[in-house]
């Protein structure tokens, strides 16, 4: 017995012994154990704070207003409308389908839509807002709001959305804005975190892109405190963001609208300046369209339609399309002579019709020709021959300096999209671009503002403004920014051109259109005070040939549109006193006395008398037609103004 | 003096017993339990539903259960230790073709009034059976090759039928609460030194076999072993638990954010936030604190178990107490290090504060045994 015992005694104190090796381990753990706690919760307690805030705040965007465009009298030209738009959540609504369909009694939801909704409702958590529609009307809210309690998680969400009251009158200037593309993205300014707010807008063309940053303004922002799923708890804190920039253009929302309605159907385009500074009044290209289908989301059959009009309605033409300038270029060929002192005033040859250039014709487009001419006969009349003639005594050269001194063949800075430089011909650009010599026959048509010579409505107008002033005006569209001035019109200088030639100058287009010989003769003002000074241009889009020459030349009205001449006027008034400057351009018009001029004279008396003009100031023969097409347009203006206030 | 002597003339009896309880013990586990009532309430929106009051039934329950166990002799205990490892180890086999699937895998056993996880009860139940064994086994025969195929047997039977569940987490640790056992009772330090150079072989040849044929682990179980090295790198897959429980444990701080206060666990950025992952609301709420003091009471409850341990001259009370003290540490101890993310994340609970029926009554059945062998010990003669 006792032998059991000793053994006992032994084992158990080697059972003790590791009982307590044990023990020893086991204490060790545990301080590893503290001492990591410590670790994470003493030394990197805040490093971990801030990562329990990361998990738990989320930090949303407010989207700032955008800022708003006015004209020189402070109406308004694009402006944010509160704007409704419906939203379901579908946890809240249960069954989807059901809910769209109690709501396709009361609103018009498109076949699109509703399956867009289901398919959203399907992938994203379901305690998030779907929008169903946007853009509704007070009405439509209104029907909502009645029958809440039949569309359970159906609430209406309040939003700001673009609005152009003045509907398609400024839609080549002020263009419009639209949800970010991957293209807005890529243009450099990736990292904003604004352009991720679902549904955020930017500035697709015109003002609206060219002042997206000075317009867009800066994010407010949300702290909301948020669970695994990202369901929102409760707000945190909240930082309203800047609103953007308002803009003050120099146009007169009056005159483009008049302009926009002048120009009517026609594939036409005008600009009118304030010749002196170079504001400009008014700037339309037509036909036009509604900008405000394009911020809603234009649908594919509208687009396809503008896409695929003939008379392009998408394309700004005062600014992005070139024309040959035809004879309204006399004007820089014969200050080139002026200036190299190849001729006087009072010199003078004889056009004949046509003549011989390195073995080729080139023709006047008067049959049997002019008689004697001298420079200003010649540009009232506007002999080509006469021109031909200089052009080769004057040389590319020299045209190309006078062209560019009158602002052709430059890339005018305003806010306006797609704005083209145009093209002044001379010996290296032929050499580069060609890859030929300048010839000869090359002068003798850039001298008549055909062959290379490209310009847009936009640089005629700028040339008729310092042929006007003799300043070296640029165009300026952006009055001011936030009230504050955005260009000193002090600062223009004198154009370096002798001012007496440009006297001459200016005597010649008054007699274009006021002496009875003269080519816009037909389209005079009568009233001393308003009279105008201009060159008609009627620029040839295909080669006439000899046969044709032969057989009289098909006229304009025979040929396919395509095929028609551009018919284009330039043109200052008051003549004594100039204060504005007028470019029209007629796309395959015809003859620019024709199509343009009236066009341009129209428009002139509109922008100088700040309203309809009376009628006394039009040739007693033209006062009915032009009586009868002021009621025209007062109608259709009138009706605009009825949409405009209504928008406003 | 023979055992079956000293037994009658020493041991209380009656309502007498209570007296010669472990108090110590006894109130420690009710203030883990309360911790974990206390953070089941917050967890739930300081609110006593659904899981606090469930708790708290299934504390008293198992309560009764220990002073229940407690009362009962020990040598009762010890001559029903190999009928308990064979039970237990019928209902694993049972769980494997009854059993109800969760989590990925099968581990609970309906019994209608009780779902029972058997691989809680297999861990006590080896400890009896190896306590009993070695208690029987004379002393000259510890370490011989031989006696050592038995208990190895033992070990392997539970720790194969748990593996197939699969429950990676519970077959180690019945391994480990197996060896911890046969070391204590005085097998050779060599058999130890050959065990763990062939555990270091075998996690080599386990990683090893990865996307070879033969792949000896699941792949989930591959993926968990990567996050665990680095839980950064699948911060919302696999490693989600380890990154958001170190987050929520590291900004806790001090003192913490307060009672109901803790955003990662109110939020619901933290997964299993009332079972396996509940220490980390306790750390976010109440800090390094609130932590450590969780850590002292399970300590102090590891350190009078083991005074009673060496003071217990019987060697299966002494093996069964070292054998509940280890498989209790092995709890916490495992459970601790995974959210603070030193050991890979395993289904095991927080000893007395998780929400759940079969740890909580195991934990305090065993307790109960370790009780009975206290109270039962043989006192003042040797």
């Amino acid at each position: 017995m006792a032998d059991r015992i000793q053994l006992n005694q032994k084992s158990y104190a080697k059972l003790s012994r590791r009982g307590l090796i044990l023990g020893g381990l086991q204490t060790a753990f545990i301080a590893g154990l503290a001492f990591r706690m410590r670790k994470l919760q003493v030394e990197e307690a805040s490093e971990y704070r801030l990562l329990a805030d990361e998990n738990r705040i989320n930090i949303r965007l407010i989207a700032p207003a955008r800022g708003e465009v006015y004209d020189r009298n402070g109406k308004i030209i694009a402006r944010n409308e509160q704007s409704f738009r419906i939203t379901v959540v579908k946890e809240d609504a249960g069954n989807i389908e059901q809910t769209l369909y109690s709501l396709s009694n009361l609103i018009k939801i498109s076949q699109r839509d509703a399956t867009r909704v289901i398919k959203e409702t399907k992938r994203s958590a379901p305690f998030l807002p779907v929008t169903i529609r946007d853009q509704l009307s007070f009405e439509e809210i209104a029907r909502i709001a009645a029958n809440t309690p039949n569309l359970p998680g159906v609430s209406v969400e309040q939003g700001l959305s673009r609005v152009y009251p003045s509907f398609e009158s400024y839609a080549h200037v002020v263009g419009y804005v639209g949800p970010v593309s991957d293209n807005d993205l890529k243009r450099g300014n990736k990292n904003n975190p604004l352009l991720k707010i679902p549904r955020f807008q930017v500035g697709k063309v015109g003002v609206e892109k060219h002042f997206e940053d000075t317009l867009r303004g800066s994010a407010g922002v949300m702290k909301v405190e948020v669970n695994a799923l990202g369901r929102v708890m409760r707000n945190l804190d909240r930082t309203e963001g800047k609103p953007g920039n308002n803009i003050q253009l120099t146009v007169d929302t009056e005159l483009q609208s008049y302009i926009q309605a002048r120009l009517g159907s026609e594939s036409a385009s005008a600009v009118v300046m304030n010749c002196k500074n170079g504001e400009i009044l008014g700037i339309a290209s037509s036909p036009s369209y509604d900008p405000n289908k394009f911020v809603r989301g234009i649908s594919y059959s509208d687009f396809n339609e503008l896409r695929d009009n003939e008379f392009r309605p998408l394309a700004s033409k005062t600014v992005q399309d070139a024309y040959p300038p035809g004879s309204t270029f006399k004007i820089v060929t014969a200050l080139a002579a002026l200036e190299a002192k190849i001729i006087g005033p009072k010199d003078s040859f004889s056009c004949n019709g046509k003549m011989e250039v390195s073995n080729r014709f080139f023709h006047c487009w008067k049959k049997g020709g002019h008689g004697e001419m001298d420079l200003a006969k010649s540009l009232s009349e506007s002999c080509d021959v006469y021109f031909y003639e200089l052009a080769l005594k004057v040389g590319i050269d020299r045209i190309n300096e006078m062209a560019t001194k009158l602002g052709l063949g430059i890339k005018h800075d305003i806010p306006m999209s797609a704005i083209t430089k145009g093209l002044v011909p001379s010996r290296e650009w032929k050499l580069s671009n060609r890859n030929q010599e300048w010839l000869v026959g090359d002068t003798v048509n850039a001298a008549i503002g055909q062959g290379y010579v490209l310009s847009s409505p936009l640089q005629l107008a700028v040339m008729a403004a310092r042929l006007a002033s003799g300043r070296n005006v640029k165009p300026i569209l952006t009055k001011s920014i936030n009230g504050k001035n955005f260009y000193n019109s002090k600062s223009i200088e004198n154009l370096d051109i002798e001012k007496s030639y440009l006297k001459i100058i200016r005597k010649a287009l008054f007699e274009a259109s006021n002496d009875r010989r003269g080519t816009a003769y037909g389209s005079r003002v009568i009233d001393d005070a308003y009279r105008m000074a201009g060159k008609t241009g009627t620029s040839q889009v295909r080669n006439i040939t000899d046969a044709e020459r032969e057989n009289g030349v098909t006229k304009n009205e025979d040929l396919p549109w395509k095929r028609r001449d551009h018919g284009l006027f330039i043109n200052f008034a008051p003549y004594n006193k100039p204060k504005i400057a007028v470019a029209v351009v007629v796309e395959h018009g015809g003859a620019g006395s024709k199509s343009a001029a009236p066009i341009a004279r129209d428009i002139t008396l509109q922008a100088l008398f700040k309203g309809k003009p009376p009628l006394e100031v039009y040739p007693a023969k033209d006062r009915m037609a032009v009586l009868e097409q002021q009621n025209k347009l007062g109608k259709v203006l009138k009706e605009l103004e009825m949409f405009r206030k209504n928008k406003v | 003096m023979t055992y079956l002597e000293y037994k009658i003339r020493a041991v209380p009896r009656g309502f007498r017993k209570l007296f010669y309880l472990n108090w110590p013990i006894i109130l420690l586990l009710c203030a883990a339990g309360a911790i974990g009532i206390i953070m089941l309430t917050s967890i739930a929106g300081n609110s006593w539903y659904p899981w606090a009051s469930a708790q708290l039934k299934r504390f008293f329950i198992g309560f009764a259960l220990m002073i229940s166990v407690a009362m009962v002799p020990i040598w009762f205990w010890k001559s029903m230790s190999v009928l308990a490892y064979i039970t237990s180890l019928g209902l694993l086999v049972l769980v494997e073709f009854f059993g109800s699937t969760g989590m990925g895998a099968q581990r609970w056993l309906d019994l209608g009034f009780i779902t029972l996880q058997p691989s809680e009860m297999a861990k006590i139940t080896l400890i009896m059976v190896l306590a009993f064994y070695y208690d029987w086994l004379p002393d000259q025969h510890i370490s011989k090759p031989q006696w050592i195929i038995a208990p190895l047997a033992l070990i392997f039977l539970p720790f194969f039928l748990v593996l197939q569940q699969p429950d990676l987490g519970t077959a180690l640790l019945i391994v480990l609460g197996g060896g911890v056992m046969m070391f204590l009772a005085g097998v050779h330090w060599g058999y130890f030194g050959a065990a763990l150079s062939f555990g270091v072989g075998g996690i080599f040849t386990i990683l090893y076999s990865r996307g070879k044929d033969w792949q000896l682990l699941n792949d989930y179980q591959y993926r968990r072993i990567d996050t665990f090295l680095d839980p950064s790198s699948d911060p919302l897959g696999a490693g989600y638990h380890i990154t958001q429980s170190k987050i929520a444990l590291g900004s806790g701080g001090w003192t913490g954010r307060g009672f109901g206060q803790g955003t990662q666990s109110r939020l619901n950025f933290l997964p299993e936030k009332h079972t396996d992952f509940i220490f980390t609301t306790l750390a976010e709420e109440f800090g390094f604190v609130g932590g450590i003091s969780l850590l002292i009471i399970y300590s102090l409850i590891v350190a009078f178990a083991i005074i009673a341990a060496v003071r217990n001259k019987d060697r299966f009370s002494s093996l069964l107490i070292y054998g509940v003290t280890v498989t209790f540490f092995l709890y916490f101890a495992v459970n601790m290090a995974m959210v603070m993310g030193l050991a890979p994340v395993v289904g095991v609970p927080l000893p007395l504060v998780s929400y759940g029926g079969s740890s909580l009554l195991v934990l305090l059945v065993a307790f109960g045994l370790l009780q009975s062998a206290h109270v039962h010990k043989p006192r003042g003669v040797i």
